[in-house]
Order: structure tokens, then sequence, then C-alpha cells
């Protein structure tokens, strides 16, 4: 079933007032759970996939919370925590396609969800048992970057490549506002410009960069930046799935279709702290975060389905039932993680070897087996 | 004196130098409000605002770089990189200009700025928090490399290296923050860049730095358990080190390991071991054994333990030493 029909009669009221407050961002379902239009970003979705989003959210934050839970409980090194940012990561995440390639910040674990990367995998790495460790050709989503910024260059040079092979797909990568600063991004930004690579550059603007706001990053809005480049950049409500996943296809068309490069800002909130080492409440006031609250990109969407009756009691049981056995998976996978062995330190170091780290690690080996030698019994030397 | 961790001792150290100098100034990712992830800096932005304590934008090079041009303007920034693996995208400015100016203007241009970088594993991070990066920077002319072991060395060391002409960078051993010690505030300090004798003793000489001068004192205590007396240099400085006090204790023990959490290839000790031997051929009983990091990026977390030098591998080297 269509429900653009519907969304399309609801939206000329509210609408046009609405942006007049926020010029330029693009908003396709308000905080209240209206529908609204947008004279260049539409989308027409059947129930069964937006009942597909608001699932998408709901597990992504169920996931998140679980693996805030395993690093109080000493399971996990680190969390890097996606509250408040479910719809912007869901709805790009959704509007790309398997071939598709995918380059992340450390923090993209709904854009993980959406290209079937095991969420285990991502957990190892805060765990400590690896640094990535997946395949990132498997899933087309690359490995993890902790570097802010880097990997917006690795985006827009695998992006040439793809325009070089003349394929039919296109590349995101994803930062920060306070990524924004870096060299490396504006690098990219004038690479993926002069050669006219098929990338979208995905920035969630959570507001903060550690502790310090956007405005210590930029002077204008995060998207106006695309325009001294000579491409087009796009303000999107970050907690609007929807908008989002529109104005996401949209910018990876363009990118597809030969246009070039493309800036998408999303306009969001981190609702928890930089990571589980970090103090907020140091540095940001109560009353920011209970006004983003009620932006909450999950709640606007169920209201959404609620008032329009696009999904029944059963469906959200549904949801509910899935996120406790994807919590349950998560804690066990994670509890019995094991730790790598010692000998993976000289692991793929190399693809082709090198000498000292094979002396290496036979001295290595040597002396581990000095302490076993040394413990079992009536085996001295 | 007083007591407290060497995180605190930074601190009042920071404090005092921008009490001391109106032209101090500290630059760097959250150094402001929220006193650095490490509270290095905290309170600082309160007492002296934020004209002199500046959070900066997300960008190394942009930090160091304008820290150059504010040196060249007569100021003296001290800069914060949040941690060791978030120092390269610095390089550049650090190696091509901070290190070089001075000699391009033929001594005329002065650049007293202070990089401070948290360094070193045993903290359970994650990738590129836990990396040892000095000798990548003790290879170029032009910068002076120290490194505190103990809260009373921090609290000098860093105010020595602000007023310091050169550009000087300062790696605080990230997991010996919390460790507390005496400060003497009132102390007139040695040289800058003098190692000094952190537990004397006869056998051999343990020569280390930062935070492996603590594994290297529990390695002593531990030899003399078994009737070995080991000595223990705190080396303090990388660029310049002080040759003279190594040499001194090598030739007084006839041996010496020196140890490191940075790779060995490459590293501190390889340049130790190379001038030692120069010096002091004749008087060693022992080659300079070193004990260091792998040819092996940083490991995960849960494979430090194994990759960082313990007690366990010191002694071993300490064993193989004694054994020639
Ligand atoms: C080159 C570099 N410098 C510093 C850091 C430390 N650091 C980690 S996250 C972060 C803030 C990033 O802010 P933003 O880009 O807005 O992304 P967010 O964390 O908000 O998702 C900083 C300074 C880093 N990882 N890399
Ligand atoms: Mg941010």
């Amino acid at each position: 079933m269509s429900v653009k029909s519907t969304a399309a009669r609801r939206t000329t009221r509210g609408g046009a007032k609405r942006r007049g407050g926020e010029p330029g961002l693009v908003q396709l379902l308000t905080p209240e759970g209206e529908r609204v239009e947008h004279p260049e970003y539409s989308i027409d979705l059947t129930a069964e996939e937006l009942r597909g989003l608001y699932r998408d959210m709901v597990l992504t934050r169920r996931f998140d919370g679980e693996a805030i839970t395993l690093q109080r409980q000493g399971e996990l090194g680190l969390w890097a925590s996606l509250l408040g940012q479910e719809a912007a990561q869901i709805g790009s995440g959704r509007a790309t396609r398997p071939e598709d390639y995918v380059f992340p910040t450390y923090r993209e674990h709904g854009v993980a969800w959406t290209r079937d990367v095991d969420p285990l995998n991502l957990l190892g790495m805060f765990r400590g048992v690896n640094n990535g460790g997946w395949d990132p050709n498997e899933n087309h989503f690359h490995l993890y970057t902790i570097v802010i910024g880097s990997q917006t260059l690795h985006a827009t040079g695998y992006a040439m490549g793809v325009a070089k092979d003349g394929a039919d797909s296109a590349v995101i990568a994803y930062f920060g506002d306070g990524a924004s600063s870096q060299g490396d991004v504006a690098e990219a930004f004038t690479f993926a410009a002069v050669y006219n690579a098929p990338v979208v550059f995905f920035c969630q603007n959570n507001q903060w960069a550690i502790s310090e706001p956007t405005e210590k990053q930029s002077r204008v809005p995060i998207y106006q930046r695309a325009a001294g480049f000579g491409f087009p950049g796009v303000r999107v409500d970050g907690n609007d799935v929807l908008a989002v996943l529109a104005v996401t296809r949209a910018a990876l068309e363009h990118a597809r279709s030969g246009q070039g490069p493309m800036l998408v800002e999303a306009f969001t909130y981190r609702m928890g702290a930089h990571t589980t080492t970090d103090d907020p409440t140091r540095y940001r006031a109560d009353e920011e975060r209970e006004e983003w609250a009620s932006k909450d990109p999950i709640q606007r969407l169920r209201t959404y389905l609620e008032k329009e009756g696009l999904a029944d009691e059963a469906f959200y049981a549904e949801v509910e039932a899935e996120s406790d056995a994807l919590a349950k998976r998560v804690r066990d996978g994670v509890r019995n993680m094991p730790n790598p062995e010692p000998m993976a330190i000289f692991e793929n170091v190399y693809a082709d070897g090198h000498a000292l780290v094979d002396e290496e690690r036979a001295q290595f080996a040597a002396y581990q087996a000095s302490f076993e030698d040394a413990a079992a019994p009536g085996k001295g030397h | 004196m007083t007591q407290m961790p060497l995180a605190k001792a930074l601190n009042e150290s920071l404090r005092k130098a921008l009490e001391n100098d109106p032209k101090v100034v500290i630059m760097g990712e959250d150094v402001g409000r929220l006193g650095g992830v490490f509270r290095i800096t905290d309170g600082l932005h309160k007492d002296f605002g934020e004209d002199r304590v500046i959070d900066t934008p997300l960008a190394e090079s942009g930090i160091v770089g304008t820290a150059i041009g504010l040196a060249l303007r007569g100021y003296r920034p001290v800069v914060e990189i949040q941690f060791d693996g978030f120092v390269f995208p610095a390089y550049d400015q650090i190696v091509t200009q901070l290190a070089k100016m001075h000699a391009r203007s033929l001594g005329k241009v002065k650049l007293p700025v202070v990089v401070r970088i948290p360094y070193g594993g045993g903290i359970g991070a994650v990738e590129h928090h836990s990396e040892s990066p000095e000798a990548l920077f003790a290879h170029v002319a032009g910068l002076k490399i120290v490194s505190p072991s103990n809260a009373n060395d921090a609290y000098w060391m860093l105010q020595q290296a602000i007023e310091c002409d050169d550009p000087v960078i300062v790696f605080e051993p990230k997991r010996r923050y919390w460790d507390k010690g005496e400060v003497d505030v009132s102390a007139v300090p040695g040289d800058l860049h003098k190692a000094v004798v952190a537990k004397p003793g006869t056998d051999l000489t343990l020569a280390a730095y930062g935070p492996m001068v603590k594994v290297c004192l529990e390695a002593a205590a531990a030899a003399a358990n078994e009737g070995r007396s080991l000595e223990v240099l705190d080396l303090r400085s990388m660029s310049p080190i002080d040759f003279d006090t190594i040499q001194a204790s090598a030739e007084r023990t006839g041996r010496l390991v020196v140890v490191h959490e940075a790779p060995v290839f490459y590293g501190a000790g390889a340049e130790i071991a190379a001038r030692i031997t120069e010096r002091s051929f004749y008087h060693l009983e022992a080659p300079v054994l070193r004990v260091g990091g792998f040819h092996a990026p940083y490991p995960p977390a849960r494979l430090e333990e194994e990759y960082l030098p313990g007690l366990d591998r010191v002694l071993d080297a300490v064993d193989r030493a004694l054994a020639f």
C-alpha cells in the first residue's frame, strides 16, 4: 500500500510554515509525526517499507544500548553510542544499494546494520580483540576509521576508481561536524570535485565534537561549504528518516549518474556522551538535550505509523521480541568472544612477509614457551 | 612538598606558566570547558579565559601550524595533541616547518612552541590511542623531546619546555597520569635534558624514560630479591640524550639494557646502544640489549599486556645480559 496520497494531503499544511524557521532544512516528517512535502525531495514508501525503517531504528537503538551496558560491565573497553542518530544512519544506509560502497567513521553502527554487517564484528573492535577485522568487500562496508576525516579521502579515491571503471554505483563517506575541519576532508572535497567522483559526503552534524559545539568548527552551515568546492550541498533533518532516505537516495543517484559529488548535512543530535569515557555534564546543558529529545527519530515515525494505522500491535510486539533476541545474541556473543592468541600480534603485518617480523615472532614464541617449560613439573632446564 | 597525581602536576605547571607569562597560550581540541580528555587543562579555561585557553577546530595541522604563526608573533603556544595516534595530521607542520624555521632564518626566528602528547599504552584503549611515536620525531633535527616519568618532573619539565626558545615535544606517559608523587614547587629544577639515576645499583644498568621507568624500578626491586643490584636511569630527554650519564653508569656496571614501549627497530634503544658501544666498548661485559615493542602495529587492547614490555620481559633481558 502506498501512503503517498494521504501524506501529500497532510503536508501542504504545516510544511512550508515549519520550514520557514529552518531555512534549507529538508523535512518530510515533522517531530510531531506529521508528513510534509518538500518541493525538491519526495518519497513514496509502502507501509511495509515504513515499518522496515522503524524496525531498523528500534533494533539499532537496542543494540547500541546493549553495547553501553556491556561496556559498563567491563565486557567492552569503550563504546561510541549512536543514540539520537538512528534516522540519519538508517535513512542514509537504506538509501545505498548493495553495489555502493560505504566508508564509515567509528559511530556508524546503524549504517553497518543496513549493510548486514554482523554487530558482533563492531563489538570486537570496542572489546579490544581486533581493530576491525571484517572484510570490507563482503558488504561494501569499509573498516571503521578512528583518525578523524581520513576515510573521506579513501572514499573519494574509491569513487575515482568507480568512475574509471564506468561502474553504475556510488560511494558514501560518513564524517562528523568536527571532522569537517580536518584538512583531509577539505582535500577530499577538492579531489572529488576536480575528478567529478561519484561520492556522497554524508556529514552527521550531531552538534558536538566531544565538548566543542559546531560553532567552533564553522561559521557557515556545513552543507554550504560544498558550494565553494563546486558541488551541491543540502541540509536534511537528520532525525527524519524519510527525509534522510529521500535526500541520500537523490544524492547517490546524482553521483551514480555522473554528476559528481554531493554533500549531505544531516542535522541531528548526539543524545549520549561522546563515548563511554566522556562526561557531557561538564560542557553542555540538559535543556539542549531535552529539546532534542522531543525530536526523537523513532518516536516521530511511530507517531506517524500509529496515526495512519500502518502497523498493528502485533508488529510492535514482534519488533520488541526481535530486539530482545538481538540484545541476547549480542550479549552472549560478546561474553563468549575469545581473546586473540598472543602470536596474533605478528600476523598480517605485511601481505608478503618481512624478515624482522619472522625473527621477532620466533623470539617471542621461544620467550612464551620458556614460561610453559618452567611451569611444567619435572622439566626444568 | 605536596602529593599529587602526575596529571595534576601538569595542570599546576600550566597554571604557573599562564600566570608567569602573558604570552603563554594553550591550544587544542577540548582543552577549554572540558579541560581536555585527560583533564590536564582542567579549570584553566575558567580562570584564564578563552583568549588564553583556546578550544581549536578539530584539525591538528591547523593547531600546530597556527601555533607556529602565533610564535612568530611573539606568543608561546602550548598545544595539546589529544592522543599519540592523532599527531600525524600535524606531522608535516612539525617536521617541515616547526623544526626547521630557526635554521632557515639563520637564527633570526625562534619558535618557542610546546607540543604536549599523551603517549603510550596500558590503558586498554582502542586503536591509535596507545602509540609511542617519539623516535619519529627524535630523528628530526630542530626538535627537542622530553618525557617525564613522575609528578615532580612533569611539573618542572613542562615549565622548562615552555621557557625554552626551541620547539619542545613533551611526551606525557598517559598511563602514569594517575600516579601520585611528591612535587616540590620551590626546588630549583635541574637541566631539562639531564638523565638522573632513579635507583643506584652495581650489576647492570636499566635505562628508560616515561612510563617504563616505573617498570624498571619494579624490575630492580624484583631482582634485588634475587641478590642482583640493578641501577635504573631515568633518561627524561630523548633529544638531546644525556649520553654522559648513561656512559658513566654503563661503565660502572658493565651492562646496559634499554627499555621503551616504542618498537625497538630504529628506536631510541638502537641509538643508545650504538653510542654507548662506541664510547664504552672495553667496559662492557655484554652487548647493549633492548626491550621494547615489536615490528608490528600496536595490538588491540586485549593483547597489549603481551605486547608491552613488563616486568618479565625486562628481567628476561637482565638474565640474558648477565649470562654473557
Ligand atoms: C585526527 C584525530 N584527532 C583527534 C581525534 C580524537 N577525537 C575522536 S572523536 C573526536 C570528535 C569528533 O567529532 P565529530 O567529527 O563531530 O564526530 P562525532 O564524534 O560527533 O560523531 C575527536 C576530537 C581523532 N580521533 N582523530
Ligand atoms: Mg559531531
